[in-house]
């Protein structure tokens, strides 16, 4: 079997960790083999803390955070990350806004602070605002022409009821977008960006007492006593029977499907379970199941795939393709196949066995970059999985049995009741 | 940390090693000097399929079982078809290395074809080109390229055209495959946690008895020199302009391809080797056009070729202006940085933001190890070795005067899509009645 070897993994014992008195943790990891940092984190400002009327504030927020700051204009913050080949980005997910950035490691302190600036004092210029926002409609309208964007849209729409947080599009619409006022991207900026629960996770070619000063410089004295509390997402009880929906995207050669249900969450005691069922339905060799039935077989497809989307809260597992339309029914039919299947029958002990080898094999490659590390210690914090959890990984994926799979399966998927969306041409 | 290593093999297979020991995997990649620039009229794309087939099965590894086995193993492997070259990798845990050593030692010669797969993968590929034309920007690139080669194998898209991809038979690929694939057609480079000898008598064991072919005649026809401007209109159903304006450029060979990419940091921000870009909010374009409300974004892109290939730069045209008002605000900032307009600390920034990039894009063994392989293809992997030297020589003079002089509108080709229906459709649901 594959040596994973404990010094190779980042654990309690390499991991600099910190919770400042406002209640930011921040997560060190040295790499002395790069010349570059990065820098990846997050805080409670997504999409669910919007009213259904403001749909796209979150995002539209987090995208105006670099347009201009009490300290610094517009062309002051991208210059100063610009001429020293650095580059932060802010976007806003369901839950968290997130922000990743990377730097030559000796440019770190210029890199966090201008992170401070944006996150803490941005302060909206109209004009820069209005520019952001014609920027994301012209953006909005190009999705509208993407088929696999639209089979999306449908059938997050499709799934989950009216009013759910993830019903709604993150980017928001060209209506919503077109409709939010300046002063509400002030007031979702100053009751959500808050320090108690941001999350800093810094890797790369620097020290970690040097890296820890950094941030309690720049945001140790950061406070918010009017930051609105936590929110939480419930989880809308699956299809009863199965839907279908269709949305025609004229002058498209291509159609775009998806058929799926609703999922679990990341904490979830069934994760690992279904994590490694989906990776059987449509990942594990090229695509798993449903890629040698629909893609190999048949031919049929460009690409085929499963996904989980295990978040904060129960995101949906579904499977994706982009089919000739001729094909839409038969790819359809044979995916339905595929999901029965896992339901119905255990999978074998060399798909069980081939699945954990890949699993616990992939971390070296997955832990590869600055970046894989930074991913892989934010969903640490934010899971509240442990400092050792890539240690105790193994024998968390070792342990599972195909029974364990086919529950997982059982839980979530009905063959007879999922959601079918397709994008295409009339 | 350790230099590279270059061997040639008996049978002149080039071998390009550089270990790395810092992280517990290795990258495998083997390109071979054959792309969309190799193909003729009615074998377009022939390059790109081939590449679809060396995933269909030899008789040691019958297809579907490596897809299986490199995944058990934790590895990743993939291959990519440009218009100068194919390759194919495998990034492993370094005690499996050797498992990639034997398949493409054994896909470089033994790949089945078989006619079945052949039929099944032409519906994939078909596929492939069909989710490309749901892009409006595919339609745009592929008419512009067309336009600015008449002659030169650059002219059509790696994916190839439709008429092609339905006639193409199985030993019209078969052909392509057995005329470029042999080890003196080849550049094998490993960069990861290995040792160099040690690999080196394994490398030999897998690829020395692999014999020598006959080197293809290249298929090279030079495009003769561009007599003014050109300008494409595609219009199709869509809800967005766009422009594309392509200058014919240097081979990365040419000194003057380091001046290009200095003059793309400055016009639209700095473009890194692959994976490392960042934003470009203080380019001169940004300021131009979308600071200006002309356009939602604007990039360029330089790429490094064995033939003198495009500068491009892309503009995403903003809801309600028109490419027209677009156009003329492009002419005007590239008419002023033609016009000597250049200074000093702008050329010192490039540069530094050219360190920054590289930095990025190099760290991954992967990357380093497509690099080397990319770079030996175009000349050598000095190339790449001396990537920021080179950058770090250019002066004020000369990226002044390769401005005026590539920047020229006779040097040009530019397109513009136009969309012809608004994004208007109707949604409708079904309830399943099945």
């Amino acid at each position: 079997m594959t040596a994973v070897t404990a010094q190779s993994l980042p654990s309690a014992a390499t991991i600099v960790r910190e919770t400042l008195p406002n209640g930011i943790t921040t997560l060190i990891y040295e790499n002395f083999a790069v010349q570059s940092v990065v820098l990846t984190g997050s805080l409670h400002g997504g999409a669910i803390y919007e009213a259904p009327h403001q749909n796209g504030l979150a995002s539209l927020t987090a995208g105006a955070l670099m347009r201009g700051t009490r300290r610094r204009d517009f062309s002051a913050i991208h210059s100063a990350l610009e001429d020293i080949g650095a580059d932060i980005t802010v976007y806003a997910g369901a839950h968290r806004a997130n922000f990743n950035g990377k730097s030559l490691a000796e440019d770190l302190p210029i890199l966090i602070d201008v992170l401070a600036d944006v996150l803490r004092e941005p302060i909206f210029p109209t004009e820069q605002v209005e520019r952001l926002r014609g920027e994301v409609l012209t953006g909005l309208h190009v999705r509208q022409q993407d088929t696999r964007y639209r089979a999306a849209r449908l059938f997050s729409e499709t799934l989950y009821p009216e009013g759910h947080p993830y019903r709604a599009p993150l980017r928001g619409t060209i209506e919503s977008v077109s409709a939010l006022p300046l002063d509400e991207l002030k007031a979702f900026h100053a009751r959500q960006y808050a320090p108690d629960g941001m999350i800093v996770v810094i890797v790369g070619a620097v020290k970690a007492d040097e890296a820890l000063e950094i941030v309690r410089d720049r945001f140790g004295d950061w406070q918010n006593p009017n930051q609105s509390p936590i929110a939480t997402v419930a989880t809308p009880p699956p299809p009863t029977e199965t839907r279908r929906a269709f949305t025609a995207v004229p002058g498209k050669t291509q159609s775009d499907l998806v058929v799926g249900t609703i999922g679990l969450s990341r904490t979830d005691p069934d994760y690992f379970a279904a994590l490694l069922a989906n990776s059987v339905l449509g990942q594990f060799g090229m695509m798993g199941r449903v890629g040698a039935s629909v893609r190999e077989e048949l031919g049929l497809a460009y690409y085929v795939y499963s996904q989980l989307d295990a978040g904060v809260g129960a995101g949906p597992w579904s499977v994706t393709a982009g089919v000739n339309p001729a094909n839409v029914d038969l790819a359809i039919a044979r995916i339905i196949d595929e999901i029965r299947r896992l339901v119905e029958t255990p999978v074998s002990a060399e798909e069980l066995a081939d699945n954990q080898s890949y699993f616990i094999g992939h971390l070296p490659l997955q832990l590869e970059s600055s970046e894989g590390i930074a991913t892989t210690l934010h969903s640490m914090e934010l899971y509240n999985l442990g400092l050792d959890y890539l240690l105790e990984y193994p024998n968390r994926i070792s342990a599972l049995t195909a029974a364990d799979l086919q529950r997982a399966a059982q839980r979530f998927f009905n063959p007879d009741a999922l959601v079918i969306v397709v994008a295409g041409p009339a | 940390m350790k230099q590279v290593t270059r061997h040639v093999l008996s049978n002149g297979l080039t071998v390009l090693l550089k270990e790395v020991h810092t992280t517990p995997i290795a990258s495998w990649w083997v390109l071979y000097r054959v792309g969309s620039r190799n193909e003729p009229t009615g074998l377009t794309g022939a390059s790109h399929w081939v590449e679809h087939m060396l995933f269909k099965g030899t008789e040691q590894f019958p297809a579907g079982t490596l897809d299986k086995a490199i995944d058990r193993l934790g590895g990743s492997w993939n291959a990519q078809t440009f218009i100068d070259y194919t390759a194919y990798f495998e990034t492993l845990p370094a005690q499996h290395l050797e498992l990639a050593l034997r398949i493409e030692a054994d896909r470089m010669i033994n790949a089945a074809f078989d006619p079945e797969e052949v039929d099944s993968e032409r519906t994939v590929i078909i596929s492939e080109r069909q989710g490309a034309e749901n892009s409006p920007t595919f339609w745009l690139g592929e008419a512009v390229q067309a336009a600015a080669f008449r002659v030169h194998g650059y002219h059509h898209e790696i994916i190839g055209d439709m008429a092609d991809l339905e006639t193409m038979t199985r030993d019209d690929l078969y052909g392509h495959y057995k005329r470029y694939y042999m080890p003196n057609n080849a550049i094998a480079v490993c960069v990861g946690a290995f040792d160099t000898d040690a690999l080196l008598k394994q490398i030999e064991a897998h690829y020395g008895a692999i014999p020598a072919g006959t080197l293809p005649k290249p298929f090279v026809r030079p495009e003769p020199e561009q007599q003014g401007e050109r300008r494409v209109r595609v219009e199709r159903p869509g809800g967005t302009a766009y422009l594309q304006a392509a200058y014919r450029a240097p081979a990365a060979t040419d000194p003057d391809w380091f001046k290009l990419e200095l003059i793309n940091s400055l016009l639209c921000g700095p473009d890194g080797l692959g994976g490392g870009s960042i934003d470009n909010k203080t380019s001169r374009l940004y300021r131009a056009l979308v600071e200006r409300d002309l356009a939602a974004s604007v990039d360029g892109s330089t790429t490094p070729t064995i033939d003198p290939f495009l500068y491009t730069i892309d503009v995403t045209v903003r809801e309600g202006q028109s490419v027209e008002a677009v156009e003329a605000a492009l002419d005007a900032e590239i008419d002023h940085l033609r016009n000597g307009s250049i200074t000093e600390a702008e050329l010192a920034r490039a540069k530094k933001q050219a360190r920054a990039l590289f930095a990025y894009s190099t760290e991954r063994v992967t990357s380093q190890a497509f690099w080397l392989a990319f770079t030996e293809n175009i000349q050598s992997c000095a190339w790449f070795e001396n990537y920021v030297a080179n950058l770090e020589a250019v002066t004020l003079d000369e990226v002044k005067e390769a401005a005026a002089r590539y920047l020229r509108p006779q040097n040009r080709t530019v397109g513009w899509f136009i969309p012809t229906e608004s994004d208007s459709n109707q949604e409708f649901d079904m309830e399943d009645g099945e």
